[in-house]
Formats: C-alpha cells, structure tokens, sequence
C-alpha cells in the first residue's frame, strides 16, 4: 500500500479532513483557512425551542459536511460519498478504498471514541477524521485536532460510525475523486469569490432573524431575558453552552472568526485586493470581541457576577458584535475581485 | 488574539494533545498557534459536568429509593436521553419509559436487559444493582 499521507494538524476536524484529503490528490496550496472561506464556513444560528444537552442550541459554524462538498466542488472536483446500512459492507468499502491507497474521511460519533478525554466525550455524532491504513486490526487514523495520529481497532471504529442518534454516521465515508487534472490557481481564484459571496448571504441575508447577524443580535437580547426567565443557575449553564461552542476544541478561537481572518489574509495572495487585508483585522476585532463576551460569561456562569447588569453587558456584547459582522460583510460584498 | 497571548492554561486536553488556534504575529499576519487549553471554557466544561452529576445523583437516590428503575440511572451516568437510549436499544421511547418503573423493570426478560448491558457496557447484576458500578 502506498503509504504517502500527510498528517496536518487543524483547529477544527472538518476543515482538516477536507484540507488533508485535497492535498492527498494533489492540491498542494489547500490550507485551513482557505478550506474553512472556500466552504463558507462561517456562520451563526440561535434555533430556538430546540435544546441541545438541555441548552440552547448554537452553531458558530455551517451545517456539518458542506465545508468539504462545498470546497472540493469550488474546485472542480468530483466527491465520492457513502452511507452503509450493513456494517459489513461498510467495513469492506473501507478496506477497499485503504488497501487502493485511497485515504477516506469518515463521519464520526465522540461518545465512543476511545482516544478522546472523557470529559470531551458527549453524544455528538458530527466528527470527522481520516483512516489512511490498517495494520492488523488496527486501523491508522488521522484526527485533525490531534497533533500526531492514532490508531482504533475495528471494533472501535465501527462502533463511531455507527453512533446513533442526531446527526447519526450511518457509516458515512468521503472523499474526493482522484483526478488527473491539476487544480490551477486561477480555480482556487474563483473559488474563494463564490466562498465569499455564499459567506456574505448566508451571514446577511437569510430570513427570519435567528441566522448570521441577525441572530447574534437575536441571542443577545434573549440573554438579557435568561436571568428572570431561567434563574441565575441555568442562565449560567446556557452561557457555557454558548461558550462551549463558541471556543471549545475545534474553533481556532473567536468562533471561528480568527480562522476566517487568516482566509481573508490568504485570499489576498490570490486577490491582491488590500481591502481584504483591512477586513481580515475587522473579523480580529469580532473574534476578540467573542472572547471578551466569553470572560463576561464565565464571571456569570462561575457566580462571580450574577447581577441584571451583568446579563446587560453580555447581551450588549453580542449586539455589537452583530453590528461588527455586519459592516464586515458588507465590506465583502463591495469587493471588486478580479475576472 | 495575538500570538504571544494565546492562553496556555491547564485543561483536559493536557495528555491528549495542545489544539491550535489561529492568531496574529507581531507584523499583524495571521500564523497558528498550539494552545494548552483556556480557563474560561475549562469553567465552562466544568459547570456543565458539575451539573450531569447532580443528575446522576439525583437519579441514584430516586433508583435507591425505589422510585425509579437502575435505568434511569444509567441514562444520567452515560449523558443519555430518552431519544440516544432509544436509537441504540430499538426500543419506542414509551417502552423505556414503562422500563423506568422498578415494578415494570423487575419483570424484564434477560434478552430485553441485554439490549441495556450493551449499551451501559455493565453487567446484568450492575444493572440490577447499581451500587456493584464502581
């Protein structure tokens, strides 16, 4: 078996799933950042009356599984997706697709993933990792969040592809298509400008006020109504759910919004447009801004400031922020980019 | 975030590995930087496991006494709910339910208490008695 795969560590598993796979067929300029801006992957979500883990249920980032469709479509090439009801069948397409060399990113339950802390471990089936090879019963695994790889045993394997509940795997296995047509930077140019355009509506433009800026704006106000409504204990609890997204493994900190800083930055040596640069510091400014909300919230949620007041700031944080995100967006979607 | 500030605080990622986050050099460029964990979300991980284990004692003293089946225990110890529990057993969410009543549990069939050993990855006699978990 040609072993050849390159183990990249990344702030969050899908983009380093979808930037290792890419690079394993050839793309040898695929980074994080332009994986995670090709995608579109920023966004944000309050979807009320649904509770994840007894909390609010936020997303600081796309639906699981476009930022790799998206990218590797962008680019003009060809995805291989599959899901298995027999988990026979989907063990043997596994080993197919390894023994031909052919590294696959596989879907993923946490609760049973043995290599993972406990405290990290909660029923959450959208994690993505790579297998690349099996040695015995062992099969070689690249985690994007881990710095070196690690190994699962077939067992345990299955056991994660066949996590079940919301977001279940299903076994589901991807990868894109091996072509033979090298990507140019002229589609990697073009890419990044329908990234950014999908990023731009889906941030601005989407009805009903709980998604992109809008629903920053949404959620802050509701927290200055968390207090009365739910008592000091539970609002605390709903503000390290928010928290826990917002910064937990997988973000690059700032919920995601330093990542796209660092895309906008790489895009400029695609598009030598400085107002890319200029914008890039605006979503500095937004990621730390999360993190000074995230200090405010944890002085609530550790009891240290349980006031009216204290719920007051925290919510204001987040109305500023929406205004921040909004002005950047709207700078985006100015940008003259070139044919 | 700059580099230089990117939080290197204990957490309960220590022994498993450092995550990278994304922060500007002093030149303002964007660069990648190992973080051993940060205090605020540490807090944030523990509030929200300080308060499952308030479930799961709860549970405990409702199944010791007698109000609850080892069931409901085992649901809380595991961070499950109704809809994870009945995903993996096959079991309709009303079938669990009456599986929560000790009367209705006591009278479970060993192949029916399987399909929860499987999951709670305990033994029949753990799950009958819950004080044999360690």
């Amino acid at each position: 078996m040609p072993n050849t795969f390159e183990h990249l560590q990344a702030a969050h598993c899908e983009n380093g799933v979808t930037t290792n796979l890419l690079r394993s067929v050839g793309v040898s300029k695929m980074t994080e950042p332009l994986a995670f801006g090709i995608g579109s992957g920023l966004f944000y979500i309050y979807i009320p009356l649904m509770k994840i883990n007894g909390g609010p249920a936020i997303a600081f980032r796309t639906m699981p599984g476009l930022i790799f469709k998206r990218t590797a479509q962008s680019l003009g090439i060809d995805v291989i997706r599959k899901t298995f009801n027999s988990k026979e069948k989907a063990q043997q397409f596994l080993d197919e697709c390894i023994q031909s060399g052919q590294p696959v990113g596989c879907q993923v339950g946490v609760y049973f993933l043995s290599y993972f802390p406990k405290e990290y471990r909660f029923h959450f089936n959208a994690h993505n990792l790579i297998v690349y090879g099996k040695e015995g019963d062992n099969y070689l695994v690249s985690d994007p969040v881990m710095e070196t790889t690690t190994t699962l045993t077939s067992y345990e394997l299955e056991r994660v592809r066949f996590a079940k509940g919301a977001l279940a795997p299903k076994g589901q296995v991807y990868f894109p298509k091996p072509s033979t047509t090298l990507v140019t930077d002229d589609q990697i140019r073009k890419a990044i400008v329908s990234g950014v355009k999908r990023n731009v509506r889906d941030m601005l433009h989407i009805p009903g006020g709980i998604a992109g800026v809008s629903g920053i704006k949404y959620t802050g106000n509701k927290i200055k109504k968390w207090r009365d409504k739910l008592g000091v204990e539970k609002a605390g609890l709903y503000l390290a759910q928010l928290v826990r997204m917002q910064e937990e493994i997988g973000t690059g900190g700032g919920g995601f919004r330093f990542i796209y800083g660092a895309f906008l930055q790489q895009a400029h040596a695609f598009h030598n447009d400085d107002n890319l640069l200029e914008i890039s510091k605006t979503f500095t400014q937004s990621g730390d801004m999360w993190r000074n909300a995230a200090i405010q919230a944890a002085g609530i949620y550790k009891g240290r400031i349980t006031s009216q007041a204290d719920f007051d700031v925290m919510g204001d944080y987040l109305l500023e922020i929406s205004e921040v995100e909004k002005k950047a967006f709207k700078e985006l979607s100015t940008i003259k980019w070139q044919k | 975030m700059k580099k230089d500030e990117t939080p290197q605080d204990p957490s309960g990622l220590n022994n498993f590995t450092k995550e990278v986050c994304y922060a500007v050099d002093e030149s303002g460029k964007y660069v990648t930087q190992l973080s051993s964990g940060w205090e605020v979300k540490s807090d944030a991980l523990g509030i929200t496991w300080d308060d499952i284990n308030k479930k799961v004692e709860a549970a405990k003293n409702a199944v010791l006494k007698g109000e609850l089946s080892p069931i409901a225990y085992y649901i809380e110890l595991r961070v499950m709910d109704l809809t994870i529990v009945s995903a993996y057993t096959g079991f309709w969410k009303w079938t669990i339910k009456r599986h929560l009543k000790p009367s209705i549990f006591n009278k479970l069939s060993n192949s029916t208490l399987q399909k929860y050993t499987d999951l709670f990855e305990v033994s029949i006699e753990q799950l009958k008695n819950i004080s044999l978990n360690a």
